[in-house]
Formats: structure tokens, C-alpha cells, sequence
């Protein structure tokens, strides 16, 4: 069986919400609607204060070119165009709806019956998703219609399906799957026809072997897509790392999945894909997972985005229980805690993870006794103890040659610290420091 | 013995005609250095602190006889006494500055902004800037990891435990400004030491609206414009919901620090007040302000 070629690490898989069926989450009173909820630019709001909105009517126009469409996901009365704290308590741009009944768009198609034909130009599937404000739903929230307008000196070779959740404790992917399987096929095709590439890979772990079992039937009746189980390795669903794992190709250091012929996306992202593509309906909901070693129940919702982490905790647990330590905005390797639970989910959360007091707390930091464990652990082959010495020194400009900026925060080597050093912390400064460096050059 | 004499001629020869070689290279590529930078250098403080802008003391003093005169060139770190000195071996008038002395600009302690969430990361105040927005949900605030502390050659900065804010030992420190470019906030800011050391300044940089700030932090700036408007001499100005002082107008009267209803205007090294002002400045408060204006004469 497949996986990747280096490092990598096994932290406990903790999926104990894999048998929660997904839910429809009850609307809240009122949301409130972040403007970027998407890597790049926020969207301009464009509706004002006292206007009634519809459910998937546009209320963020994506200007910039790195942006993305955001549609209201609630019916009501736009209360107020203002700024509104994040999860982590930054100030973003936000609009404020007091929701008001459940009325919709009329060219949304809500009916449970499966569209399986589509005869859209691979150009008009890009401008629809465009329009429909889709965006990669695997974390990076990366606007799906630029990862999918390829360059014309580019040529797409494979299409890889990110439905690996590597991370512990994440099952909303596990779900969709067991689901959603038609839809999803349906998403990868039409993705498929967009790129115009024979094939597409769906890259599942083999600790999900009920999902594999459901892709691979419904996968037979469609062509050209291929489901492809892969060893259990964390961090498989790294896009790098499930480009190595299926192609055996690796991305050179600097560039891009499509330098070596692949576009990876999420099977997430492919479902919402169908829903836009097929259904005219916007991204406005996500599937979240609500799990936790200490709680009775565990859940996978629908929820829509603009329900804030409170009205979730509220609703699926009544209270946060005593000993709870964090709570957990992604998974617990590489996901962020939550600092302010009156913030809105945005369009790339998927998971509320509530950690007991007991696990939550670092342990405490010795000395590195150039041990290598984080070298061995490292996918992208790097050497984390060499960026933190070089890092806590301040020689960002060494630490850029050593490929710092080729990291992409898995966080492997804190994992397998056995000194308990915040390697990753470090790293995460000195390529912040790094890109400052780059920055000022440029100038 | 004829072995012993042709060894001896030959290296004569050899080590003459290096000897040759060697002069006239050195000759060729001779650095004349003015001994001046030597003798300023020697004046400065040697701390290489980089306060003046300068890779370090010896690229200052190289600066100085480059320009031959001192201006628009500063010793922070020396002040006045060493500006005389290299003034006198440059053989031109010192320029007269203001001393100056870093002011923190937050009065987020652990008991006014409150800590809603607890971070046991990385301690740096950079790495924490880039993750949210702080324990007490101020975007703005001091984040109490210490970054200025580190930066300070002097050892002018300490971080209080109680309050969780670096205090500034004003004898010691030199208004370098190595901290205020450690601190990914911009709350540092180097101000005139004042007439007998005393100060006012705004305690807070919080852009926020008042409501807003006050959420995460009892003695914010709610940018009400009291102040500006107190001020006989227009020194306050609001901008951004925030007020800001001008030390070069400031003429330290304190009608400011009575007039702030959060107490986030700060006065330090003034004599105490007489008895009887606490009760009319705890009466004319906001009934929401907790801090009572006697602790805004606290030291920093």
C-alpha cells in the first residue's frame, strides 16, 4: 500500500465520532458574517444596513483577485455592516443578520432528488464556482476557481482527491463520504472535466475502511476516477505529501502542486462543488465535527457559517465541561485554539474539538540533545533543531537558506520533541520573520 | 661549506626580493585612517546598542569624522556628557537635545484587562502577535512576553510580575530604542524626560471603539475626547479612538488626568495630590470606571 516517502509520525487516532450521522444544525437568532473567510483579500460587503437578505444571496463581492465570493447562509434583516472579532480576537469586517425565517434564493435547487448530467465548458464550471464563492474546504480555504485556472504554460496531469483526514479526532470527511458518495463522484467529475485530465485519484487512509468500501462501489460506476487507500501516516493530507504518496513525484522546494502536473483538492470541497455546479447553491455551510474525549455525545453537524462556536458548544452540550482545557478550531496537530468563542465558524472550520485540562497543557521544555527525532519526523526532509537555535538567535537570514519557508506547519517535529522544545512555534516566527526579510528586500 | 653560502645567498636574495614585493604592494594598497575615529571611538560608550542607527560605536565614530560635525548625528546611549567629548575632538559645538526616555503606552496589568484565555506557547512577543490577539482580547495590548526586555542592552526594563507590563528604570535606561523595535505593537515609545522627569502620557493605544475596548480592558482609551478638549494648550489629539499626547506641547498641567473617566492618561514623578482631590475625580468618573484617579500617579 502507498504513502509517503519521509517522515511523518503516528499520533493516536481518537476518531470516535464516525458513527455520528450529520445533523442539520437549527439556525441561530443572529449571525454574524466575516468578510474573509477565504486566504487573500476580504470581500466588500454589498448589501447596507436595513436590506433583507435571502439564503445564498451574494453579500460580499470578491474584488481583489485573490477572493472569494461570501453569500449569506441565513434569511433576515442585515442589522449592521462592522467589524466582529475572529477566533482568534482580531478584528475582521463582518455583517451582522438577524436571521428571520429560513426563506431562500429561488434558483437554488433544494430538492433531494441527485442531478447527475452536466454540460457546462470546463471555462463556465471555473466562472460558476467563482460566482458561487467556493473555496478549498481542506483548511487553506484557497478560492477554488484560481487553483482551477490553469496557467496556459501549466498542464494538469492528475487529479488528486483529498479524502485522507490525517488528523485525529476529524470525521467530517469520514461522513460525507459514507453520505454523499454519489455526490462526491459527481463533484470529481465535474472537477475532472474542468482540468481536462483522464484521471482522478481519490487518496483515502485505510483506517476508514467503510469509506473506502462506499467510494470504491460508487467510484465503479463512474469513469475515470480511482479510489486509492493508503497507509495510515500522519501527515498524509498534507497536499505535498499525498502528491508523493499517489504520483510518487515531489513538489520542488518554492513551487507549486501544478509544477509537477497536480491539482489537489479536498472531497469536501468536491461535494460542495456539486452543490454549486448542480444544485446553483452557494458555499454557506459546512460539515463540522463537535467531538471530544470528555463529552457524552459526539456530533457531525451541517452548520451554516455565521453560527458562532458558542451557539454550537450551547447547542450540542449545553456547557463546556468543567475540566476542559481547550477548545480546538481544526485538528489537534494542526488546527488552532480558539481564543474567543462568541466568533462566527467561517467557511473553513471543521471541527469544534473540545481537549480536557489534562491534555491541553505543554509539557515542560528541556535541552536538545541533538537527539535527530525531528529530523526523521520532518516530511519535508528539514532540520527543525537547526531553525530553532537559529531562530532564537536571530539569524532568520540562515535559517531562510536552510528551505525555512518550505515548512508547512505539520508540526511532526513538536510531536516527536522528546525535549518538549515549541520547535514549531519557532519555525512559525522565523518564517514570519523570514517573509519580513523577503518583503523588505522587495521594496 | 660552499653548501652552507649558496643556501644563505639564496634566501638573501629571495627574502630581499619579497621584501621589495611586500613594499610596494603595501604601498600600493595603503587605507589611510584618520586616527580621530580611533580617539571618538574610544569616547563613545561602546555598548554597540545600534540606538543611533549605526552597525555599532566604531561605524558611529567613522560617521562622525566622515561628517565632520555632529549633526543629525545622536549617541543616544551617551547623551550630553559624550556628545561634549566627541564634540570637543571634532572641534565643533554640540547640538543640545532634549534627554528622552522610554514610555510604556499600555496599562493592561493582570487586574485591569482581565485574562479571558491562557497561552502557553512560545514566549515571544512577536510569535503570540502573529497568533491572536492576547490573554485580555486587547488587539493592541502589551502581551507581557518580554520581547522589549531581551531587546534593552541596559537593562533598563524589567517585566513586573504583578502587572504583567515592563517597567522602564529610568536611571538606567539611555532612550536607545532597541525596544521600540522589539515591540510588535508599537506601544514603547521614546518621549522627553520633561521638566524634573515628569510626564503625561496616554497609557493605551487601543484603535477600538470605547465600548469595545473597555470589553477587554477597564482602563482603555475610549477615545471620549475629554482630554482633547481639557487641554489648554491643544496638545491632546483623537485619532482612531485614541488619544495621544504631544510631549513637545505638553505643558504637564494634569487637567487631562483628573478629566479621563478610565484612567488611561498617566502622570508619573508629580508630588502626591493634596487630600481632598480623590472624591471630585471619583465623582465626576463614568459610574463605570473602576480606577479611581489616585492610581494614575502610580510609576509607570
Amino acid at each position: 500500500m502507498k504513502t509517503f516517502a519521509m517522515g511523518g509520525v503516528h499520533p493516536e487516532e481518537n476518531k470516535i465520532s464516525t458513527t455520528a450521522v450529520i445533523e442539520e444544525f437549527p439556525l441561530p437568532e443572529t449571525a454574524v458574517i466575516l468578510m474573509n473567510q477565504h486566504l487573500g483579500a476580504p470581500a466588500t460587503p454589498c448589501v447596507a444596513k436595513g436590506d433583507t437578505v435571502k439564503v445564498g444571496q451574494l453579500i460580499g463581492k470578491a474584488e481583489a483577485f485573490m477572493c472569494a465570493n461570501v453569500h449569506s447562509p441565513f434569511s433576515g434583516t442585515v442589522q449592521k455592516i462592522d467589524t466582529c472579532k475572529d477566533a482568534f480576537g482580531l478584528a475582521k469586517p463582518a455583517i451582522y443578520i438577524k436571521v428571520e425565517g429560513d426563506e431562500w434564493e429561488e434558483s437554488i435547487d433544494r430538492s433531494p432528488d441527485i442531478k447527475r448530467e452536466c454540460d457546462l465548458e470546463p471555462k463556465q464550471i471555473v466562472d460558476k464556482l467563482k460566482e458561487m464563492g467556493v473555496v478549498g474546504l481542506g483548511g487553506a480555504t484557497f478560492p477554488t476557481h484560481i487553483k482551477y485556472s490553469i496557467a496556459p504554460d501549466k498542464k494538469a496531469e492528475y487529479l488528486i482527491i483529498n479524502a485522507v483526514e490525517c488528523e485525529p479526532y476529524l470525521t467530517s470527511d469520514h461522513r460525507v463520504m459514507m453520505e454523499h458518495a454519489e455526490e462526491i463522484c459527481i463533484g470529481v467529475s465535474i472537477l475532472r472535466k474542468a482540468l481536462g485530465v483522464p484521471n482522478a485519484y481519490i487518496g483515502i487512509e485505510n483506517n476508514k475502511p467503510e469509506p473506502i468500501a462506499v467510494m470504491k462501489a460508487m467510484a465503479a460506476k463512474f469513469q475515470g476516477i480511482i479510489v486509492e487507500p493508503l497507509k495510515v501516516k500522519y501527515p498524509q493530507g498534507a497536499e505535498k505529501q499525498l502528491i508523493n504518496a499517489i504520483t510518487g513525484r515531489r513538489v520542488p522546494s518554492g513551487k507549486l502542486p501544478i509544477d509537477v502536473g497536480c491539482v489537489v483538492s479536498n472531497v469536501g470541497t468536491a461535494y460542495a462543488v456539486y452543490e454549486a455546479i448542480q444544485k446553483n447553491k452557494p458555499l454557506m455551510e459546512n460539515i463540522l465535527t463537535v467531538t471530544g474525549k470528555k463529552l457524552d455525545k459526539q456530533h457531525n453537524y451541517h452548520v451554516r457559517f455565521g453560527t458562532t462556536y458558542n451557539d454550537i458548544i450551547a447547542h450540542s452540550m449545553g456547557s463546556l465541561p468543567e475540566t476542559t482545557g481547550k477548545v480546538i478550531s481544526g485538528g489537534p496537530m494542526m488546527g488552532k485554539a480558539v481564543s474567543n468563542l462568541d466568533a462566527p465558524t467561517t467557511k473553513g472550520a471543521s471541527s469544534v474539538l473540545v481537549i480536557d485540562e489534562s491534555e491541553a497543557t505543554r509539557a515542560e521544555e528541556s535541552n536538545c540533545i541533538r537527539c535527530g527525532k525531528c529530523m526523521h519526523a520532518c516530511p519535508m526532509g528539514l532540520e527543525p533543531y537547526l531553525f530553532s537555535s537559529l531562530v532564537k538567535n536571530g539569524r532568520i537570514e540562515e535559517a531562510g537558506a536552510h528551505n525555512i519557508l518550505d515548512c508547512i506547519e505539520c508540526g511532526c517535529c513538536f510531536f516527536s520533541c522528546p525535549a518538549n522544545k515549541p520547535l514549531l512555534d519557532e519555525i512559525r516566527l522565523g518564517k514570519n520573520l523570514y517573509r519580513g526579510i523577503l518583503m523588505a528586500k522587495k521594496k | 661549506m660552499t653548501g652552507i653560502w649558496s643556501a644563505v645567498l639564496v634566501l638573501s636574495i629571495t627574502g630581499a626580493i619579497f621584501a621589495l614585493v611586500l613594499y610596494f604592494v603595501a604601498q600600493k594598497f595603503k587605507v589611510v585612517e584618520d586616527p580621530l575615529i580611533d580617539e571618538i571611538a574610544e569616547v563613545l560608550p561602546g555598548a554597540n546598542c545600534g540606538g543611533c542607527g549605526k552597525a555599532g560605536c566604531r561605524a558611529m565614530a567613522e560617521a562622525f569624522v566622515k561628517q565632520g560635525n555632529m549633526e543629525g548625528l545622536k549617541c543616544p546611549a551617551g547623551g550630553d556628557e559624550v556628545a561634549k567629548k566627541v564634540a570637543a575632538l571634532l572641534g565643533c559645538t554640540p547640538e543640545e537635545s532634549e534627554p528622552q526616555v522610554a514610555v510604556v503606552r499600555c496599562n493592561g496589568s493582570c487586574s485591569n484587562a482581565k485574562a479571558k484565555s491562557n497561552y502557553d506557547g512560545l514566549q515571544d512577543c512577536a510569535f503570540a502577535n502573529s497568533l491572536y490577539s492576547g490573554e485580555s482580547g486587547c488587539m493592541f495590548g502589551c502581551l507581557g512576553l518580554g520581547n522589549c526586555t531581551r531587546a534593552c542592552q541596559f537593562d533598563a526594563l524589567t517585566m513586573d510580575k504583578e502587572t504583567g507590563l515592563p517597567i522602564v528604570d529610568e536611571e538606567k535606561c539611555v532612550a536607545c530604542g532597541a525596544c521600540v523595535k522589539a515591540c510588535p505593537r508599537g506601544i514603547i515609545e521614546l518621549r522627553n524626560k520633561g521638566m524634573k522627569n515628569r510626564r503625561v502620557y496616554v497609557a493605551c493605544r487601543n484603535k477600538e471603539k470605547g465600548a469595545d475596548a473597555r470589553k477587554s480592558c477597564t482602563a482603555a482609551c475610549i477615545g471620549c475626547g475629554k482630554c482633547a478638549k481639557t487641554c489648554p494648550f491643544g496638545a491632546i489629539t483623537v485619532e482612531n479612538n485614541v488619544a495621544y499626547i504631544d510631549y513637545k506641547v505638553c505643558k504637564l498641567c494634569r487637567k487631562c488626568v483628573a478629566e479621563c473617566p478610565t484612567g488611561a492618561i498617566h502622570a508619573v514623578n508629580f508630588p502626591p495630590k493634596p487630600a481632598p482631590a480623590p472624591p471630585p475625580a471619583a465623582a465626576t468618573a463614568e459610574p463605570t470606571a473602576t480606577t479611581p484617579a489616585t492610581e494614575t500617579n502610580n510609576n509607570q
